[in-house]
């Protein structure tokens, strides 16, 4: 199976590859995958509180040249985007991008559910901190 | 030094250019029927098949008589399986194999099963190797072939073959073996090891593709097998078709070259194969390797490199062609099932890689291969999320996955 250019270019410079503070409160962390089933993407973005802007992101991913390329990739496209407009990324979008193969389509499928995960977990935190208002910021 | 490096000779292996010496003739000046009685070319022809015979015939301490040509190992199998269920029908209709087996034989073992056979798929220990006592458990007065191979082509684990075939020739129960990955590299003998049906292939021992032959015993006892392909009676009557003439010469060239240098051929790749093993491992951590190196094929090496999964390791080592049980390199997607009848867990599955070395790999590609895996290892490991929880201390085997 030969990969395609944009893929190898993903896999072989990487983008944004690294970790966030997960316990900073504009932090938020999605993992998706299993070992067991060859993937395991973690992804993370910090949002700007008043714009609601992804200022940054990270990604650690275990998985196949395609997995690591979809959440490279994933990276790269939330940064700069607001929350919602993070949410409207589609795996097909990224299938596209990479000319992923029919096999290779669940990889894409966990990027869009990473992108997911780390913003619910990025709201949940905003959620309990709005519902229990720390003295300091009272 | 030139790349790409080959070390997947458990796919296949290049043909040794002696091989091919031997071959060129066959394809335009002798180029008969070997079946053809009333003419030179015919005969000449005639004479080289057996001339190969005779050669794979030494390789295995057989007779010529009792080398059957086929297409490959492939049909060798098929034919082995089938051609005895068919032919033992009556005497019972219960066979006996392994977990571990190449699809060759599961698959037509699984086909006789649904044709009213029944199949027992004996389990193997952590090395690879089966357990003797229960092989002994399993058979019943309706067995009729015990089929577990000599070497296993993912890991390269040798089965106690001696010891099965004897306890088979003790119950009166036939023992066909795939020995595909064992001759030529390791010492194969029919008789002292009590083997009544062998598979073996061209192309795994420097011979051409296409061609392959299956060992069928004459004598003590006398073994006969159903037809499964109809035609002109060739190869006394158990493989129909006209004999692939230029590729059986190639094949017995082969054997013969293997027989030849074997002693000195095999203690190289075991050399260079624990060169390259002591390479990685002491350079990297939390390697595993799968199967037993006590029972094992000289040049075969399957390691699992925890947390950086098999196809992207691939490629990352893009100038090194070995293989990967990894699911995504596989059409099932579904990770090796040799390394799970192991009982190695599917995250580890996922990251193994097979080494198959060859006559025709240097030292200094060894050298190269072992640079290459360990700073490609390295760099995967370093956007491994799950070597990052490792080194936190986090138990992966504790952590409640998010997966569908």
């Amino acid at each position: 199976m030969a990969y395609s250019e944009k893929v190898l270019d993903h896999y072989n410079k990487p983008r944004n590859v690294g970790t966030l503070d997960k316990n900073d409160p504009n932090v938020g962390t999605g993992m998706v995958g299993a070992p067991e089933c060859g993937d395991v993407m973690r992804l993370q973005l910090k949002v700007n509180e008043e714009t609601q802007i992804i200022e940054d992101a990270k990604f650690k991913t275990f998985g196949c040249g395609s997995a690591i390329a979809s959440s490279s990739l994933a990276t790269e496209w939330i940064k700069g985007k607001t929350v919602d407009e993070a949410l409207e990324i589609k795996n097909t979008d990224i299938v596209s991008e990479l000319s992923l193969p029919p096999v290779k389509i669940h990889c894409s499928v966990l990027a869009e559910d990473a992108i997911h995960a780390a913003i619910t977990d990025y709201k949940a935190k905003r959620a309990a901190r709005e519902g229990s208002p720390q003295p300091a910021n009272a | 030094m030139q790349t790409p490096i080959y070390m997947d000779n458990h796919a296949t292996t290049p043909v040794d250019p002696r091989v091919l010496e031997a071959m060129l003739p066959y394809f335009t000046k002798v180029f008969g029927n070997a079946a053809s009685r009333n003419h030179s070319f015919g005969w000449e022809a005639e004479k080289a098949v057996d001339n190969a015979r005779k050669q794979i015939a030494d390789l295995i301490g057989a007779t010529p008589k009792e080398i059957i040509f086929t297409s490959g190992a492939t049909e060798s199998n098929n034919l082995a399986i089938k051609g005895v269920a068919e032919m033992y029908a009556e005497r019972g209709n219960h066979i006996i194999t392994s977990a571990t087996e190449h699809k060759a034989v599961l698959d037509t073992c699984k086909r006789l099963e649904k044709q009213g056979c029944r199949v027992t798929y004996l389990p193997v220990q952590r090395d690879g190797r089966i357990d003797l006592e229960m092989l002994e458990e399993a058979i019943t007065d309706k067995t009729i072939l015990i089929s577990i191979m000599y070497a296993n082509n993912e890991i390269g684990v040798i089965q106690p073959i001696a010891e099965i075939g004897k306890l088979a020739h003790a119950r009166k129960i036939l023992f066909h073996t795939d020995a595909v990955q064992a001759t030529g590299k390791v010492p194969v003998n029919v008789q002292t090891d009590n083997i009544d049906l062998l598979s073996l292939s061209g192309h795994k021992i420097y011979g051409p593709k296409g061609v392959g032959a299956l060992y069928v015993r004459r004598k003590n006892p006398r073994v006969q097998i159903a037809a499964q392909m109809d035609g002109g009676g060739h190869e006394r009557g158990m493989r129909s078709g006209t004999l692939n003439v230029t590729g059986i010469v190639g094949l017995g060239k082969a054997c013969e070259l293997c027989n030849q240098e074997m002693p000195a051929e095999s203690k190289r790749l075991a050399y260079l194969r624990d060169k390259l093993k002591e390479g990685i491992l002491s350079q990297l951590d939390e390697c595993y390797i799968n199967g037993s190196m006590e029972h094992r094929l000289p040049h075969n090496i399957n390691i699992s490199f925890a947390y950086v999964e098999g196809e992207s390791l691939l490629m990352g080592i893009n100038d090194v062609a070995v293989s990967s049980g990894s699911a995504c390199t596989s059409a099932t997607l579904e990770p090796s099932y040799v390394l799970k009848a192991l009982g190695v867990g599917e995250d580890l599955a996922h990251t193994s890689i097979r080494f198959g070395i060859g006559r025709f790999n240097t030292e200094e590609e060894v050298d190269y291969v072992i640079k290459r895996v360990v700073e490609t290892v390295m760099r995967l490991r370093e956007l491994s999320p799950l070597y990052d929880m490792a080194k936190e201390g986090i138990d992966l085997s504790k952590v409640s996955w998010a997966a569908d």
